[in-house]
């Protein structure tokens, strides 16, 4: 039993290195400000995932009892995580795109990012 | 019934709230049980004034069923931007932006399919339109952008049409 536990958490850890790995190498290589959001929102929630479930495997196997804090850190991770990546997202929308490079609105005509009176750079 | 319903406004919330207070502790005991609650009742009361129009769940089972789709999803999304990231080479790659109508009004539903979609395979919400009518998505790798707007609308959008609509 405890065997297998350690490579229940050593499998984990691995997954969690490998898909950490990748997000920041999708830093360096992707080469436009959009794409390279994908990398870390994505990459990183399997990967810091991985670290908390191979915590609590370990909690579970070795410690006094069964710990669910990484629960909760995983709840939060996955509710804050889009946010920031929107928040980013805006961010370059404001400085680096213009009316013209984005598709249309549908009905409503503009984005809420670029609905701004027409005076000012569309 | 009357006094029940406003001295308890959100019962779901009271639960959640009591759930995530056990979880916090980190243990069952009856002292953090009844603390929980407590904090259960005190919050929602208090910030009732905060949800005017906040929507009804009409079908929770729906919930759980949308939840376990989506986390299946987020394990499928991180293999398959993993794979695009090291595999694909940035000339190969067709990164776009989509356009999503939306069916949806209720704007708490707006915000979770918005996160849904962040979460998901190589999609990221970027905006809002001006009334809220539609979803500006940037895809990593999309040759075929009516294919991930239908994808969207199907998989995602029309559950929580059942759940909230």
């Amino acid at each position: 039993m405890e065997q297998f536990f350690e490579l229940l958490i050593t499998a984990f850890l691995i997954m969690a290195g490998l898909f950490g790995l990748v997000g920041s190498f999708g830093l360096l290589k992707l080469n436009d400000a959009m794409s390279r959001l994908h990398a870390p929102t994505k990459a990183t929630t399997l990967g810091v995932g991985g670290v908390l479930l191979a915590s609590m495997a370990n909690a579970y196997a070795n410690g006094p009892y069964l710990s669910v804090h990484e629960l909760m850190i995983t709840l939060f991770l996955l509710l804050t995580a889009p946010i920031t990546a929107n928040f980013i997202a805006k961010v370059h929308i404001h400085q680096r795109e213009s009316r013209n490079s984005l598709p249309t609105a549908g009905e409503d005509g503009a984005w809420a990012t670029k609905n701004l009176p027409d005076t000012d750079e569309g | 019934m009357k006094l029940l319903q406003r001295l308890l406004p959100h019962p779901i919330l009271t639960l959640l709230l009591t759930l995530t207070w056990l979880l916090l502790v980190n243990g069952f005991s009856l002292n953090s049980l009844v603390f929980g609650f407590g904090l259960g009742l005190v919050i929602p009361f208090f910030t009732q004034p905060f949800w005017p129009d906040r929507p009804r769940l009409v079908k929770p089972l729906k919930v759980i069923q949308y939840i376990l789709l989506v986390l299946y999803d987020i394990v499928v999304a991180n293999v398959v931007v993993a794979k695009i990231v090291v595999f694909k080479s940035n000339a190969n790659r067709q990164p776009n932006w989509v356009t999503i109508p939306l069916d949806l009004r209720t704007p708490e539903a707006i915000t979770t399919l918005a996160g849904t979609i962040t979460m998901t395979p190589g999609t990221l919400t970027a905006d809002v339109s001006a009334e809220g009518h539609a979803l500006l998505v940037h895809c990593l790798d999309a040759p075929d952008p009516e294919a991930v707007r239908d994808d969207i609308k199907q998989r995602y959008e029309r559950r929580l049409m059942e759940i909230f609509e």
